[in-house]
Formats: C-alpha cells, sequence, structure tokens
C-alpha cells in the first residue's frame, strides 16, 4: 500500500501502466467547503485522481471522506472551491452554468442510492424523461430490458422493489448512452441479494457498453469487481490499487 | 406527451385540494373582474349608441315662458348645432289602484315624427296623434310598474282641470332612461311617470301657443360647452332662465355616469384583494411543493434538465392552476354579468340592453390574474431553479427553532409543551404566519365590505327619513304661493302639522368654482325637517347665513366664514352674497338652506312658499290624497314611506343576492388560506406529528398541535381582518360617493359579528378536513419513508 498525496501522486500515476489509455476525468488538488445549516464543512482537502475510458473504478471510504462530493464534481453537479476538474482534456471548473448542464446531458448518468426517481412518473416514463432531452438515446423499452425489467415499465416507483426502482434508475442513467456512469451507493439501501442483482447490471452496462463505470460504496466488498479500487479517508486520496483479479458481483459476499 | 408533462398533471392530480383552493380565489376575482367590467363595457356602449342613435341633447334649459323666435337666437349661436324647444310640465295625475297622488310629467313631441333631439324609441303602440282627444305616449318603467298597455288611460290635472290621458304607446327616450326627479333621492317607478304629449294639445293645455318652456340644444364637434352655456343663459335671460346645464347635472345621465363610474371601481379594486389572497397561496403551496421535490428537482438537473426548463416546469403548473381559475372564473363573471343587466334593466331602460362578454377586459383580468399568480410564485420557482443540484441531493439541514419570547421572558413553564411547539413554529416562520393571518384577515375584510351595505342603506335611510325628514308627505306648488296657503293645508284632513318652505333656484359661487341648486328657504321652527352637523348634532339656521352640504362646500371649495355669491335664477334675478355658517351633513344631492325671510329679502317679497312638509293623521290619509289630488296648485305629492318602499323593494332582493355572493366569496377565501396553511403544515410535520403519535400521543393531542397553530392564527386575523374591512368599507364609501349620492360609512356591530362568524365557521370547516387526515397518518408509512 502507497499513501500519495498530492502533487506527487499526479507524478507517479504517470508511471502506471493506464498511462496508455485514453483519461477521461482528471481531478487537480480540488477542494471543496460546504456551508451546512450554521457550520463549514471541508469535504475535499485537496484530491487529485484520474480515470480511464472503459475502466470500473470502486471509491470506497467511511462516511464523510468526500467520495460524493468528488462524484458530484466528476458529473457537474457540484463546483470545487479551488482546483481543477478536467473531462477529456477540457475544463469543468471553467464552465458556465448552462455548458455544465449540456454536459451532463451529453455525457454523464447518474445512480443514486435513493434511487431519486420520480414517483408521479411510470417505470417507462421516468426513462423517457431522459431520453427525451438527449441526441441518439436508447429506446426506454430498451434500456429496461437491459436492467431486465421491460415487464415492469408500467409500474410506478411506489409499485415496485428498492432493487426494481435501482434498476430503473440505472436504465434511466444509461438510456442517453453516456460516456461515463456515475453510481452513488447504489446498493446502499438495498439487502444483499438486491445489491447482487444491481452490481450486475452495472457491471453489465460496464463490460457491453464499455462505459466508463465509477462506484462509490462504503462497503469493501465491493471493491472486488474493480479494475480500481481508490480509497478515500477524510477529504483525501488515501490509498489507491488495482485488482489483478476482478471477481463476477454474484462472487462477492458481504 | 412527454414524460414531464405526464409528472406536471400527476403532480397537479396529488394536488388538487389545494389547487382547486386557489383556482377557487382566482376564479372569484376574475369573475368579479369580468361581471363589473363587462357591465361596464355593455352599459356603456349601450348608451353611447343609444345616445348616439336617438339625438341624446348635449345642453339643457327650462324657462317660465319664452316665444319660438328665441329657438333662432340660441341658434345663431357658435357651435350650437340643433335646438329643440318643447313644453314640459309635471302635473299630479290620478292612476286606479294608487291612493296616493303620483306626478306626470309631460313632455311636448312634435305633431308629426320624431323630434329633433332626445327622439322616442316605441316599445309598443303607436305614435299619438293630436285631435283625437289627448293621446299620448307612456314612459317604460311607469308602464311597467303599472302593467300600462296601449289602449289604458290615467288622469291627470292640466291647468287646473281634470282631464284624460289616454296611452298608445310605451315609449323610452335617451333621455329618461334613469326615471327620477330631479331633487329626489331614490327612483320611483310607481308614482312618477313620463308622458308624451302632441305639442298642439301641449300648448292648448297650457296657453302656451308659439312658446316653449324647455330646450335642449346639441353641440357641434369641438365647441366649447362652457362658453356655449355661458351665451345660452344670456339668450334665455329675459326668459325667466332657471340656468342651462350640461349632461353632467341632467339627472337621468348623471345617475348612468356614476354607475359607470363605481363599476370600474369594482372591476379593478376589489380582484385586487382576491389576486392579492391568490398569489399568496400559490407562494405557499408551490414553496412547499418545491420543498418536497427537492430531490426530483436534483435528479432532473442530474440528468441534464437547463434551469430554464425546470423554471418552466413549474411555471406551466402554475399556469395550469391559473386557467383552472380564469376558465371558470369567466363564465361565473358573465353569468353574474347577465344577473346585474338583468337588474340594470329595471332602473335602466334602453330599447336594447343585452349583456356581451367584454373581451379585452376578460382578458386583461386574465392576464392580471396570471401576472399576479406568477408573481406569488415567482420566489418558489426561482429557488427550485436556483437550488444547486448536489445541494438539493442533500435532505434540508433541520429547521432552525430557536427559544422563542417566553423562554427569554422565563415563563414557558406557564404554557404546555403543545402550546410551546406552536409558539416555537410560529416564530420560526412568522412572515408566513403574518401571511397566513392577513389571508384569514382579509377573508373577514371581504365579508365585512360586502355586508356593509345594507348598514349604510338602513343607517342612510333613518338618518334621512326618520332623523331629518320627519315629513310623512311633502307637497310642492305650481309657483311661488303666499304662506297663507299654510292655513288651507292645515284644514286639510288628517293634517297634524304643517312646515312650509321657499326654493329659490340658484347659482351659487365661490371663486371660479359654481354649482346650480335650489336654495332651501327652511322655517324657523322645525319639526319636520332637521339639519345635522358632521358630528350629527342638530344645527340651528343662521340670522342671515347659509348652511350647506359638507359635499356642496367640497365642491365650491368653501369653508365656514366664507363668502359665497348666490344668483338667482327666478323672477328679477338678484344676485345676494351670503355667508357660510356651518357646514351639514347629508347623503343625496348638494343642499343649501337659510331662513325663509332671507329668501323673502332677497326676492323683495311677502312670504312666498313653494311647498311644504306635512305630517298626517294616519287613518285620514287616503282623505288627503283624494283632496290633494284635486287641489289646482298642487304640482306634486310625495308620499315618504311609499317612495322608501319602492325603493326597498326593488333593490332588496339585489341586496340579498351580492350578499350571498360575498359570504361565498368570502368563504373561498377563508376556507383557500386555512386550508392550505394546514395542509401544508400538516405536510412539513408530519413526520414529527407521526413521531408523537408513536410515543403515544393521542390524535386529538396531535390535532391541537396543528389546530392550536391554526386557532391562533384566525384569533389574530379576525380582529385584525375587522380592522381591515372597516377601513375598505371606508375606502369604498370615499371612491363610490358622488355629488348624487354618498354612503355613509357605517357597520353595525352585527356586520362584524356576523362577518367574524361566518369566517370561524369556514375556518372550523376547513381545519376539520386536514384534521381528518391526521386521523389518517400512517405513523409507520410516515417514519419510514426518508423527508
Amino acid at each position: 500500500m502507497r499513501n500519495f498525496a498530492g502533487a506527487v501522486q499526479l507524478e507517479e500515476l504517470e508511471d502506471t501502466p493506464e498511462s496508455s489509455l485514453r483519461v477521461v476525468f482528471e481531478t487537480r488538488e480540488v477542494t471543496r467547503t460546504y456551508r451546512m445549516g450554521e457550520v463549514d464543512v471541508l469535504a475535499l482537502r485537496g484530491t487529485s485522481i484520474r480515470l480511464y475510458e472503459g475502466e470500473f473504478v470502486v471509491l470506497i471510504g467511511p462516511s464523510g471522506s468526500g467520495k460524493s462530493t468528488l462524484l458530484n464534481i466528476l458529473g457537474a453537479l457540484d463546483v470545487p472551491s479551488s482546483g481543477d476538474v478536467l473531462f477529456r482534456g477540457q475544463s469543468l471548473t471553467s464552465m458556465s452554468d448552462s455548458q455544465r448542464t449540456r454536459f451532463r446531458r451529453e455525457h454523464v448518468g447518474f445512480v443514486f442510492q435513493f434511487y431519486n426517481l420520480i414517483p408521479s412518473l411510470t417505470a417507462e416514463e421516468n426513462v423517457a424523461l431522459v431520453t427525451e432531452i438527449c441526441d441518439d438515446p436508447m429506446q426506454p423499452s430498451e434500456a429496461l430490458d437491459l436492467v431486465g425489467l421491460k415487464h415492469r415499465r408500467h409500474h410506478f416507483p411506489s409499485q415496485m422493489s428498492g432493487g426494481e426502482q435501482q434498476r430503473v434508475a440505472i436504465a434511466r442513467a444509461i438510456a442517453k448512452r453516456p460516456g461515463v456512469l456515475l453510481c452513488d451507493e447504489p446498493t446502499g439501501a438495498l439487502d444483499v441479494k438486491t445489491g447482487v442483482l444491481v452490481l450486475e447490471v452495472i457491471e453489465r452496462v460496464n463490460r457491453e457498453l464499455g462505459t466508463t463505470t465509477a462506484v462509490i460504496t462504503h462497503n469493501a466488498a465491493i471493491s472486488a469487481m474493480a479494475d480500481r479500487v481508490l480509497s478515500m479517508s477524510d477529504g483525501r486520496l488515501a490509498d489507491e490499487h488495482r485488482n489483478s483479479h476482478k471477481l463476477a458481483p454474484h462472487q462477492i459476499e458481504w | 406527451m412527454r414524460a414531464i408533462h405526464r409528472k406536471l398533471l400527476r403532480d397537479l392530480w396529488t394536488l388538487r385540494g389545494q389547487a382547486l383552493a386557489v383556482a377557487a380565489v382566482i376564479a372569484c376575482g376574475v369573475a368579479i373582474s369580468v361581471m363589473s367590467l363587462s357591465t361596464l363595457k355593455s352599459l356603456s356602449e349601450t348608451r353611447d349608441a343609444y345616445y348616439g342613435r336617438f339625438a341624446f341633447a348635449h345642453l339643457f334649459s327650462s324657462v317660465k315662458r319664452a316665444p319660438q323666435q328665441v329657438a333662432n337666437a340660441l341658434r345663431e349661436i357658435d357651435g350650437v348645432a340643433q335646438v329643440q324647444t318643447r313644453i314640459v310640465r309635471d302635473v299630479t295625475m290620478i292612476v286606479e289602484g294608487l291612493a296616493e297622488p303620483a306626478v306626470a310629467r309631460l313632455v311636448s313631441i312634435p305633431d308629426r315624427g320624431q323630434p329633433t333631439l332626445n327622439q322616442i324609441y316605441l316599445r309598443q303602440g303607436r305614435m299619438p296623434e293630436p285631435g283625437h282627444g289627448l293621446e299620448v305616449l307612456v314612459g317604460e318603467s311607469f308602464a311597467a310598474e303599472h302593467r300600462f298597455r296601449p289602449g289604458d288611460s290615467v288622469q291627470a290635472i292640466l291647468n287646473g282641470r281634470l282631464r284624460t290621458l289616454t296611452i298608445v304607446g310605451i315609449a323610452l327616450s335617451p333621455e329618461y332612461v334613469l326615471q327620477i326627479r330631479a331633487g329626489e333621492m331614490l327612483p320611483d317607478t310607481r308614482r312618477f311617470g313620463i308622458f308624451w304629449v302632441p305639442t298642439t294639445a301641449m300648448e292648448a293645455a297650457f296657453d302656451m301657443q308659439e312658446a316653449f318652456n324647455d330646450v335642449s340644444v346639441s353641440l357641434m364637434y369641438g365647441a366649447s360647452e362652457a362658453e356655449v352655456l355661458r351665451r345660452m343663459d344670456l339668450t334665455l335671460a329675459a326668459w325667466g332662465n332657471a340656468g342651462a346645464y350640461g349632461r353632467d347635472e341632467q339627472v337621468s345621465a348623471r345617475y348612468l355616469d356614476d354607475e359607470i363610474k363605481q363599476l370600474r371601481g369594482t372591476g379593478l379594486i376589489v380582484p385586487i384583494v382576491f389576486l392579492a389572497v391568490a398569489a399568496f397561496l400559490l407562494n405557499i403551496v408551490l414553496s412547499r411543493l418545491i420543498s418536497t421535490q427537492r430531490e426530483q428537482i436534483a435528479a432532473l438537473k442530474a440528468f441534464g434538465y437547463a434551469n430554464p426548463e425546470v423554471g418552466l416546469h413549474y411555471g406551466q403548473m402554475i399556469g395550469l392552476i391559473a386557467l383552472a381559475g380564469i376558465v371558470p372564473g369567466s363564465a361565473i363573471g358573465a353569468w353574474m354579468g347577465h344577473g346585474l343587466t338583468a337588474l340594470y334593466t329595471t332602473f335602466y331602460r334602453f330599447p336594447l340592453f343585452h349583456f356581451s362578454m367584454d373581451v379585452p377586459s376578460t382578458l386583461t383580468a386574465s392576464l392580471v390574474s396570471l401576472a399576479a399568480a406568477s408573481a406569488g410564485s415567482l420566489s418558489a420557482v426561482f429557488s427550485a431553479v436556483r437550488l444547486p443540484p448536489a445541494e438539493a441531493m442533500r435532505p434540508e439541514p433541520p429547521p432552525k427553532y430557536r427559544p422563542t419570547i417566553i423562554e427569554r421572558l422565563g415563563i414557558q413553564s406557564w404554557f404546555s409543551q403543545t402550546a410551546r411547539m406552536i409558539l416555537r413554529q410560529l416564530q420560526r416562520r412568522p412572515w408566513k404566519a403574518a401571511l397566513s393571518s392577513l389571508g384569514i384577515g382579509l377573508a373577514t375584510a371581504v365579508m365585512v365590505v360586502g355586508s356593509f351595505g345594507s348598514d349604510a342603506l338602513d343607517y342612510l335611510i333613518d338618518f334621512q327619513f326618520r332623523m331629518a325628514q320627519r315629513d310623512d308627505v311633502m307637497v310642492t306648488f305650481y309657483e311661488p304661493t303666499p304662506s297663507t296657503v299654510i292655513n288651507e293645508l292645515q284644514k286639510l284632513p288628517g293634517v297634524l302639522q304643517v312646515e312650509a318652505f321657499r326654493s329659490l333656484p340658484v347659482r351659487l359661487s365661490f371663486g371660479p368654482r359654481h354649482r346650480r341648486l335650489a336654495l332651501m328657504g327652511l322655517p324657523d321652527h322645525r319639526e319636520l325637517f332637521r339639519l345635522f352637523d358632521a358630528e350629527t348634532r342638530q344645527i340651528d339656521l343662521p340670522d342671515s347665513g347659509i348652511l350647506m352640504s359638507e359635499k356642496l362646500a367640497e365642491l365650491l371649495d368653501v369653508t365656514i366664514g366664507d363668502r359665497v355669491t348666490a344668483d338667482v335664477l327666478e323672477g328679477r334675478r338678484p344676485t345676494e352674497d351670503l355667508i357660510v355658517t356651518g357646514l351639514i351633513r347629508d347623503f343625496s344631492g348638494t343642499n343649501a338652506y337659510v331662513r325663509r325671510p332671507v329668501i323673502d329679502a332677497i326676492m323683495g317679497e311677502q312670504s312666498m312658499v313653494s311647498g311644504a312638509w306635512l305630517n298626517v293623521d294616519a287613518s285620514e290619509q287616503q282623505q288627503l290624497y283624494a283632496t290633494l289630488k284635486t287641489m289646482p296648485r298642487v304640482a306634486g305629492v310625495t308620499v315618504k314611506m311609499a317612495s322608501i318602499q319602492t325603493f326597498l323593494d326593488t333593490i332588496a332582493e339585489n341586496q340579498l343576492r351580492m350578499r350571498l355572493f360575498n359570504i361565498a366569496f368570502a368563504c373561498v377565501i377563508a376556507c383557500g388560506v386555512v386550508y392550505n396553511t394546514a395542509r401544508i403544515a400538516l405536510a412539513e410535520r408530519s413526520r414529527e406529528l407521526a413521531t408523537l403519535r408513536v410515543l403515544g400521543f393521542t390524535t386529538a393531542e396531535v390535532s391541537s398541535i396543528l389546530l392550536g397553530e391554526l386557532a391562533l392564527l384566525t384569533a389574530v386575523a379576525i380582529p385584525a381582518g375587522l380592522a381591515i374591512g372597516h377601513l375598505l368599507a371606508w375606502l369604498t364609501c370615499l371612491t363610490l360617493q358622488t355629488e348624487m349620492y354618498r354612503i355613509p360609512f357605517v357597520i353595525s356591530p352585527f356586520t362584524d359579528g356576523f362577518s367574524a362568524t361566518v369566517i370561524l365557521l369556514a375556518t372550523l370547516a376547513s381545519g376539520l378536513l386536514v384534521r381528518r387526515r391526521i386521523d389518517q397518518l400512517d405513523m409507520v408509512e410516515v417514519l419510514k419513508n426518508r423527508e
């Protein structure tokens, strides 16, 4: 295990095998401070990472380690307080709000812990909500088929189990054929069996569509299915390692 | 349909109760606006067309008697287009089935064809022909009141002779859209009728061959009315001119103008209250919706929905709610407009008067409603748009509570836990609490403003006819008559008391301002006609000065101590300066009073009178009327109670209807505010309330937290609302007051109590609706769901 800090970490990365792959995301010394109610929270304290084309990355770390903040910044849901974020060489930090919206619309698929489905829309309509605003999307039914829920397409979120809802959320995220799929605790609210089902769908999307995938979890077991595992702690990247052998989701136990 | 639109419709469906409550408030505002503005447009367009098509004159004057050649001199005046001379006389009329004498105004028309000005619309029958006895046309409102048809007849005393007038047709004229006598406060369609009589018959009856006593003039386009009036007065001065005047002083035209002005006021001012409430309601409903949809908004944004799209989404929701108010509101407004128009047709007589929906003002009302709705929700929508998606992902930070004033004062132990929760909740959102209170208060105010009209009317009738004018019958004479007539009147059957007055046409002026009016000379000792000052204290007439209506003083811009000039418009037309010694309180017309000897002195007369007030023994009333009908010098008899009754009969139904509307409107506001406030409070705090239920609180205890808050808001709102209501009523009196008519600012305790009760009941009903939801609160479900 190596403990990288700051700029040293970037230089080290240059020599890793991934340098031959195309860099999708690169963050440079990113910090983020929040005001939560009446207190300031330093969520990121200078984080530099890279994500490469088509890889499956798992971000692990305890609550409050800055995983979600980092993911939100990668997805242009949030902007860093300082530092820079590049997507395929283009700076996200210099983008205007509407450019960031455009970026999300074209390139990013999100999956959230609590699914964030629109309760008033059916599964298919939730997917359509996204396909209606982007170019060259999948058919909503095709996306639902991909997550094995075509038969549930006319059901409302309240009529589906948590796992089904999360799979709808994944279908919604990938229907636009995004460049990156960002998942924040996708199994956090699910039991083991259902969680495995959801992870299989994510793994399949990564494998079959070649979508660069970043999954946040505080469940260390899940990291076994990643190409690369980034550990976060206290707003910094604490550790990084590459799995020589990836496990399939059903092989994972927790 | 796009998925986002489905979301819109389904969200609206979930919100249907609250959305409907808001839409109902908008509907009320739109309805009142459409009703008033459309009726206004129908009325003013009908009036303008009628005036134009039937050549309603611009200027009017009456003289004692002038030879026809004088008309030529009038035609010579620059700016005069046409001149119509006439003979006009008020006579006593005997109508079958009517005990008291009535007044017929006889107006001459050419023997053949239409007059050049003030033409006649023949509703029924034919034009009268000279030489067939006394054929006449009768005015429609009088005919309708007495169910006259062509072929019927009435009797009238013409120049001392009882004659039969045969009705051959029923007619209307732009001059008498409203058939009211100058100087009277209320139209009395039962006892005052217009009759049109061929000129030769009039000339013969009144010995007016080749002469006239009334003239109407139309102006050329661009002529100066003031200049023509001045020249007319000069030309007619030698013939007993009572002063020329324009449409602004023509009674019927004046009433119509005032009505139109009042409609405009109602159409513009009242809806503002409703739209303000609607805006506030939309604000709270939408703010709440957006805060519950924080995460949905975040998701939309995460997937690339841009701010304008999110804004538009909620904007469309506002638009649909507004539309749900505007469409039925317009329909209700049109329906009410039909009703109001129908009511008007009983007062105002037009050849054709239909309600037509005024599309531009309906559109304007709709746009204003939409704008109000948008303004109300702007901040909520803006906060939805502005919400950074990453922040929206996180649940809202817990609401900030602080110790309230009672903790700071250290008296918290005086209050129960429940009371403290209520107080903290109110303190945390003081603006929202204040606005909710204001909303309920406005509903109370609408009740007060809508109901105080009958208080004002009661007071007005009581003041005018019981305190001030205490006569039973007023008799007027054709000409000033020596005061010895008082003795004659005294001897009539049933007469208990007689007080005679002298009425003198004058032009009162002060600086550049002037008014034509009948200066009243009153006897020193008065029981039947009393004057009151602004504090309703009886006021005595000065030895030599003049008392006048506060309104007249305002119009002339005089105060006590100023010296006004009275140009007499009768006899040898003297001029006299009079010092204003006091102002009196009255509610109709512009009046001025002096002691009768003052007029005698001005005119150089020996105690002349123009009429008298009588106090009558009710049992001998019929005999008195019968005698009065035959007295040649009597021009008119006004039976006070009878006129009041006729008026009240006409308006009572209308008053009741308007009151019901107002109650409905106020209830809509009160329910809208209370229901929405309660629903939102419930939604915001369902977790808290469910937690309390889990901890063992009963539904009653839990309800008391929520409903207690509402009760507190209502308790503050009602007194505040009554105060606002009094203020609005005062403003209404101020804006609706005209020279003709002033509404006294009087609100009875009953009205206050009634308003408060209705609002309390509406609040209670809305509270109970929400209480049902508290009973149904699913503890487990609420706690399981992430807020």
